[in-house]
Protein backbone atom coordinates (compact mmCIF):
# COMPACT_ATOMS: atom_id res chain seq x y z
CA UNK A 1 0.00 0.00 0.00
CA UNK A 2 1.10 3.52 -0.77
CA UNK A 3 3.10 5.34 1.87
CA UNK A 4 1.64 8.45 3.43
CA UNK A 5 3.60 10.90 1.26
CA UNK A 6 2.35 9.13 -1.88
CA UNK A 7 -1.25 9.62 -0.77
CA UNK A 8 -0.64 13.26 0.10
CA UNK A 9 1.00 13.79 -3.30
CA UNK A 10 -2.05 12.30 -5.03
CA UNK A 11 -4.30 14.52 -2.89
CA UNK A 12 -2.28 17.60 -3.85
CA UNK A 13 -2.37 16.75 -7.56
CA UNK A 14 -6.12 15.99 -7.39
CA UNK A 15 -6.78 19.31 -5.62
CA UNK A 16 -4.75 21.21 -8.23
CA UNK A 17 -6.43 19.42 -11.14
CA UNK A 18 -9.91 20.14 -9.80
CA UNK A 19 -8.91 23.78 -9.25
CA UNK A 20 -6.74 24.32 -12.31
CA UNK A 21 -8.24 27.69 -13.24
CA UNK A 22 -5.40 29.56 -11.52
CA UNK A 23 -6.19 32.78 -13.33
CA UNK A 24 -9.58 32.82 -11.61
CA UNK A 25 -7.99 33.13 -8.16
CA UNK A 26 -6.30 36.37 -9.20
CA UNK A 27 -9.20 37.86 -11.12
CA UNK A 28 -12.03 36.69 -8.86
CA UNK A 29 -13.86 35.15 -11.81
CA UNK A 30 -15.04 31.57 -12.11
CA UNK A 31 -14.20 29.20 -14.98
CA UNK A 32 -16.94 28.98 -17.61
CA UNK A 33 -15.49 26.46 -20.05
CA UNK A 34 -17.15 23.24 -21.24
CA UNK A 35 -15.51 21.02 -18.58
CA UNK A 36 -17.78 22.71 -16.02
CA UNK A 37 -20.57 20.32 -17.11
CA UNK A 38 -18.62 17.36 -15.67
CA UNK A 39 -18.97 16.55 -11.97
CA UNK A 40 -15.73 16.17 -10.03
CA UNK A 41 -15.53 13.23 -7.58
CA UNK A 42 -14.92 15.23 -4.39
CA UNK A 43 -16.47 18.14 -2.54
CA UNK A 44 -15.29 21.17 -4.50
CA UNK A 45 -17.61 24.15 -4.84
CA UNK A 46 -18.26 25.08 -8.46
CA UNK A 47 -18.21 28.74 -7.46
CA UNK A 48 -14.60 28.48 -6.35
CA UNK A 49 -12.59 30.67 -8.77
CA UNK A 50 -10.26 27.76 -9.48
CA UNK A 51 -12.90 25.06 -10.00
CA UNK A 52 -12.90 23.52 -13.46
CA UNK A 53 -15.70 21.02 -12.76
CA UNK A 54 -19.10 20.88 -11.07
CA UNK A 55 -19.74 19.80 -7.48
CA UNK A 56 -21.83 16.58 -7.46
CA UNK A 57 -23.73 17.56 -4.31
CA UNK A 58 -24.50 21.05 -5.65
CA UNK A 59 -25.61 19.59 -9.00
CA UNK A 60 -27.83 17.03 -7.28
CA UNK A 61 -29.55 19.74 -5.24
CA UNK A 62 -29.92 21.87 -8.35
CA UNK A 63 -31.96 19.08 -9.96
CA UNK A 64 -34.05 18.35 -6.90
CA UNK A 65 -34.83 21.99 -6.21
CA UNK A 66 -35.88 22.74 -9.79
CA UNK A 67 -39.46 23.94 -10.29
CA UNK A 68 -39.99 21.20 -12.86
CA UNK A 69 -38.75 17.91 -11.41
CA UNK A 70 -36.44 15.81 -13.57
CA UNK A 71 -34.74 12.61 -12.49
CA UNK A 72 -31.03 13.47 -12.16
CA UNK A 73 -29.79 10.49 -14.23
CA UNK A 74 -26.49 12.14 -15.10
CA UNK A 75 -25.40 13.15 -11.58
CA UNK A 76 -26.70 9.93 -9.95
CA UNK A 77 -24.94 7.93 -12.68
CA UNK A 78 -21.64 9.68 -11.95
CA UNK A 79 -22.03 9.05 -8.20
CA UNK A 80 -22.86 5.35 -8.71
CA UNK A 81 -20.03 4.90 -11.22
CA UNK A 82 -17.38 6.51 -9.00
CA UNK A 83 -18.80 4.85 -5.86
CA UNK A 84 -18.77 1.36 -7.39
CA UNK A 85 -15.23 1.86 -8.66
CA UNK A 86 -13.47 3.25 -5.59
CA UNK A 87 -16.03 4.03 -2.84
CA UNK A 88 -14.69 6.34 -0.14
CA UNK A 89 -11.19 6.25 -1.60
CA UNK A 90 -12.49 9.51 -3.10
CA UNK A 91 -12.39 10.97 0.44
CA UNK A 92 -8.90 9.66 1.13
CA UNK A 93 -7.30 10.55 -2.18
CA UNK A 94 -9.33 12.94 -4.31
CA UNK A 95 -11.35 15.32 -2.13
CA UNK A 96 -9.83 18.83 -1.79
CA UNK A 97 -11.66 19.55 1.46
CA UNK A 98 -10.47 16.23 2.90
CA UNK A 99 -6.92 17.20 1.96
CA UNK A 100 -7.30 20.56 3.70
CA UNK A 101 -8.43 18.78 6.90
CA UNK A 102 -5.48 16.37 6.61
CA UNK A 103 -3.08 19.31 6.41
CA UNK A 104 -4.64 21.07 9.40
CA UNK A 105 -4.51 17.87 11.46
CA UNK A 106 -0.75 17.76 10.87
CA UNK A 107 -0.31 20.94 12.93
CA UNK A 108 1.09 19.90 16.32
CA UNK A 109 -1.74 20.31 18.84
CA UNK A 110 -3.78 18.35 21.36
CA UNK A 111 -5.34 15.38 19.49
CA UNK A 112 -8.40 13.34 20.47
CA UNK A 113 -10.13 10.93 18.15
CA UNK A 114 -11.93 8.66 20.55
CA UNK A 115 -14.77 10.01 22.64
CA UNK A 116 -18.13 8.70 23.77
CA UNK A 117 -20.51 10.51 21.43
CA UNK A 118 -18.38 9.86 18.34
CA UNK A 119 -20.43 6.87 17.16
CA UNK A 120 -23.69 8.81 17.53
CA UNK A 121 -22.34 11.88 15.75
CA UNK A 122 -21.48 9.66 12.76
CA UNK A 123 -25.19 9.37 11.99
CA UNK A 124 -25.45 13.12 11.54
CA UNK A 125 -24.02 12.98 8.00
CA UNK A 126 -26.91 10.71 6.94
CA UNK A 127 -29.36 13.24 8.39
CA UNK A 128 -27.56 16.01 6.46
CA UNK A 129 -27.80 13.93 3.28
CA UNK A 130 -31.47 13.05 3.72
CA UNK A 131 -32.62 16.44 4.97
CA UNK A 132 -30.37 19.16 3.52
CA UNK A 133 -29.43 17.54 0.21
CA UNK A 134 -32.54 15.55 -0.70
CA UNK A 135 -35.73 16.45 1.19
CA UNK A 136 -35.54 20.20 1.83
CA UNK A 137 -34.43 21.18 -1.70
CA UNK A 138 -37.12 18.88 -3.13
CA UNK A 139 -39.90 20.22 -0.88
CA UNK A 140 -39.07 23.93 -0.82
CA UNK A 141 -37.63 24.37 -4.35
CA UNK A 142 -35.02 26.79 -5.66
CA UNK A 143 -32.85 26.52 -2.54
CA UNK A 144 -29.79 24.25 -2.28
CA UNK A 145 -30.06 23.92 1.50
CA UNK A 146 -26.75 22.13 2.09
CA UNK A 147 -24.80 24.59 -0.06
CA UNK A 148 -26.58 27.58 1.42
CA UNK A 149 -26.44 26.78 5.13
CA UNK A 150 -23.63 24.27 5.67
CA UNK A 151 -21.09 23.68 2.89
CA UNK A 152 -17.67 24.95 4.05
CA UNK A 153 -16.22 24.52 0.55
CA UNK A 154 -18.61 27.21 -0.71
CA UNK A 155 -17.57 29.51 2.13
CA UNK A 156 -13.93 29.19 1.06
CA UNK A 157 -15.07 30.04 -2.49
CA UNK A 158 -16.89 33.07 -1.05
CA UNK A 159 -13.77 34.25 0.76
CA UNK A 160 -11.72 34.00 -2.47
CA UNK A 161 -14.33 35.79 -4.55
CA UNK A 162 -14.90 38.52 -1.95
CA UNK A 163 -11.18 39.17 -1.61
CA UNK A 164 -10.81 39.60 -5.37
CA UNK A 165 -14.11 41.31 -6.19
CA UNK A 166 -15.37 44.32 -4.21
CA UNK A 167 -18.89 43.90 -5.62
CA UNK A 168 -19.13 40.41 -4.08
CA UNK A 169 -17.60 41.64 -0.82
CA UNK A 170 -20.24 44.35 -0.58
CA UNK A 171 -23.06 41.82 -0.70
CA UNK A 172 -21.87 39.61 2.14
CA UNK A 173 -24.18 39.59 5.15
CA UNK A 174 -25.52 37.46 7.97
CA UNK A 175 -25.65 34.27 5.93
CA UNK A 176 -21.96 34.57 5.13
CA UNK A 177 -21.22 35.22 8.81
CA UNK A 178 -23.10 32.03 9.73
CA UNK A 179 -21.21 30.04 7.12
CA UNK A 180 -17.94 31.57 8.27
CA UNK A 181 -18.66 30.40 11.84
CA UNK A 182 -19.39 26.87 10.55
CA UNK A 183 -16.18 26.86 8.49
CA UNK A 184 -14.22 28.16 11.49
CA UNK A 185 -15.65 25.47 13.76
CA UNK A 186 -14.86 22.71 11.26
CA UNK A 187 -11.31 23.90 10.65
CA UNK A 188 -10.68 24.42 14.38
CA UNK A 189 -12.04 20.96 15.14
CA UNK A 190 -9.72 19.57 12.44
CA UNK A 191 -6.79 20.57 14.63
CA UNK A 192 -7.95 18.15 17.33
CA UNK A 193 -10.12 15.56 15.60
CA UNK A 194 -9.08 13.79 12.39
CA UNK A 195 -11.41 14.91 9.55
CA UNK A 196 -14.46 15.99 11.60
CA UNK A 197 -16.32 17.15 8.48
CA UNK A 198 -15.85 13.76 6.76
CA UNK A 199 -16.83 11.84 9.90
CA UNK A 200 -19.90 13.79 10.93
CA UNK A 201 -21.21 16.10 8.22
CA UNK A 202 -20.23 15.26 4.63
CA UNK A 203 -23.20 13.98 2.58
CA UNK A 204 -20.88 13.00 -0.28
CA UNK A 205 -18.87 10.77 2.05
CA UNK A 206 -22.16 9.29 3.28
CA UNK A 207 -23.10 8.39 -0.32
CA UNK A 208 -19.71 6.89 -1.20
CA UNK A 209 -19.69 5.02 2.12
CA UNK A 210 -22.66 2.95 0.94
CA UNK A 211 -20.42 1.57 -1.83
CA UNK A 212 -17.43 0.66 0.35
CA UNK A 213 -18.48 -2.97 0.78
CA UNK A 214 -18.82 -3.68 -2.92
CA UNK A 215 -16.45 -1.18 -4.56
CA UNK A 216 -13.91 -2.61 -6.97
CA UNK A 217 -11.08 -0.96 -5.00
CA UNK A 218 -11.40 -2.10 -1.42
CA UNK A 219 -9.65 -3.52 1.61
CA UNK A 220 -9.01 -7.27 1.78
CA UNK A 221 -8.30 -9.08 5.03
CA UNK A 222 -6.50 -12.39 4.99
CA UNK A 223 -7.95 -14.13 8.04
CA UNK A 224 -5.23 -16.76 7.88
CA UNK A 225 -2.58 -14.12 8.52
CA UNK A 226 -4.53 -11.94 10.98
CA UNK A 227 -3.65 -12.67 14.62
CA UNK A 228 -6.09 -10.12 16.07
CA UNK A 229 -3.37 -7.84 17.48
CA UNK A 230 -5.50 -4.76 16.63
CA UNK A 231 -2.49 -2.80 15.36
CA UNK A 232 -4.69 -1.80 12.42
CA UNK A 233 -7.49 -0.50 14.66
CA UNK A 234 -5.00 1.51 16.73
CA UNK A 235 -3.58 3.07 13.56
CA UNK A 236 -6.98 4.03 12.15
CA UNK A 237 -7.86 7.68 12.72
CA UNK A 238 -11.38 7.13 11.38
CA UNK A 239 -11.94 4.75 14.34
CA UNK A 240 -12.57 1.68 12.18
CA UNK A 241 -11.41 -1.80 13.19
CA UNK A 242 -10.30 -3.30 9.86
CA UNK A 243 -9.86 -6.76 11.41
CA UNK A 244 -13.60 -6.79 12.10
CA UNK A 245 -15.04 -4.67 9.28
CA UNK A 246 -12.42 -3.98 6.61
CA UNK A 247 -14.97 -2.28 4.40
CA UNK A 248 -16.82 -0.16 6.91
CA UNK A 249 -18.77 2.83 5.56
CA UNK A 250 -16.42 5.03 7.59
CA UNK A 251 -13.18 3.85 5.96
CA UNK A 252 -11.63 6.49 3.68
CA UNK A 253 -8.99 4.06 2.31
CA UNK A 254 -6.04 6.06 3.67
CA UNK A 255 -4.09 2.80 4.03
CA UNK A 256 -2.69 3.52 7.52
CA UNK A 257 -3.97 0.11 8.68
CA UNK A 258 -2.22 -1.68 5.81
CA UNK A 259 1.06 -0.01 6.74
CA UNK A 260 0.53 -0.76 10.44
CA UNK A 261 -0.22 -4.49 10.07
CA UNK A 262 2.89 -6.44 11.18
CA UNK A 263 1.63 -9.63 9.52
CA UNK A 264 0.70 -8.19 6.13
CA UNK A 265 -2.84 -9.45 6.57
CA UNK A 266 -4.41 -6.39 4.96
CA UNK A 267 -4.22 -5.54 1.29
CA UNK A 268 -5.81 -2.60 -0.49
CA UNK A 269 -6.70 -2.84 -4.14
CA UNK A 270 -8.60 -4.66 -6.85
CA UNK A 271 -8.33 -8.40 -6.57
CA UNK A 272 -10.33 -11.60 -6.43
CA UNK A 273 -12.36 -12.38 -3.33
CA UNK A 274 -10.08 -12.93 -0.32
CA UNK A 275 -10.89 -14.60 2.98
CA UNK A 276 -12.80 -11.60 4.23
CA UNK A 277 -13.49 -8.41 2.31
CA UNK B 1 -18.19 -13.91 -6.80
CA UNK B 2 -21.63 -12.47 -5.97
CA UNK B 3 -20.00 -9.27 -4.73
CA UNK B 4 -18.09 -8.93 -7.99
CA UNK B 5 -21.33 -9.30 -9.97
CA UNK B 6 -22.98 -6.56 -7.90
CA UNK B 7 -19.95 -4.29 -8.45
CA UNK B 8 -19.88 -4.81 -12.21
CA UNK B 9 -23.67 -4.33 -12.38
CA UNK B 10 -23.43 -1.04 -10.50
CA UNK B 11 -20.59 0.21 -12.70
CA UNK B 12 -22.68 -0.70 -15.76
CA UNK B 13 -25.78 0.96 -14.23
CA UNK B 14 -23.73 4.10 -13.54
CA UNK B 15 -22.52 4.22 -17.14
CA UNK B 16 -26.07 3.66 -18.47
CA UNK B 17 -27.43 6.46 -16.26
CA UNK B 18 -24.68 8.82 -17.42
CA UNK B 19 -25.47 7.99 -21.07
CA UNK B 20 -29.21 8.49 -20.48
CA UNK B 21 -28.43 11.81 -18.77
CA UNK B 22 -26.27 12.93 -21.68
CA UNK B 23 -29.01 11.90 -24.14
CA UNK B 24 -31.45 14.06 -22.16
CA UNK B 25 -28.96 16.95 -22.32
CA UNK B 26 -28.59 16.99 -18.54
CA UNK B 27 -24.92 18.07 -18.59
CA UNK B 28 -26.19 21.37 -20.05
CA UNK B 29 -28.24 22.12 -16.94
CA UNK B 30 -25.29 21.13 -14.73
CA UNK B 31 -23.21 23.55 -16.79
CA UNK B 32 -25.75 26.37 -16.58
CA UNK B 33 -25.65 26.19 -12.78
CA UNK B 34 -21.91 25.61 -12.46
CA UNK B 35 -20.82 28.32 -14.90
CA UNK B 36 -22.50 31.07 -12.90
CA UNK B 37 -21.53 32.16 -9.39
CA UNK B 38 -23.85 30.32 -7.00
CA UNK B 39 -24.93 33.06 -4.56
CA UNK B 40 -26.25 30.57 -1.99
CA UNK B 41 -23.03 28.55 -2.07
CA UNK B 42 -20.73 31.49 -1.36
CA UNK B 43 -22.96 32.79 1.41
CA UNK B 44 -24.80 35.70 -0.20
CA UNK B 45 -28.11 33.88 -0.52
Amino acid sequence: MAKKWVRHSIQAVATLLQNANFKGFLEGKIYQGPVKSVCVPGLNCYSCPGAVGACPIGSLQNYLSGLKFRVPYYVVGILIFIGALIGRAVCGFLCPFGFLQDLIYKIPFFKKNEFRIDKYLRWFKYIVLALFVLMLPFCFKLTPFFCKYICPSGTIAGIWLASADKQVAGQLGNLFSLKLVILGLILSASLIIYRPFCKYICPLGAIYGFFNKIALYRLHLDTNKCVGCKACAKACKMNVDPSVSPNSCECIRCGECVNACPHKALKMGVKKEASKS
Amino acid sequence: MRKRIITISLIAAGIILIVVGIALKQPESVFSKAARICMECIGIG
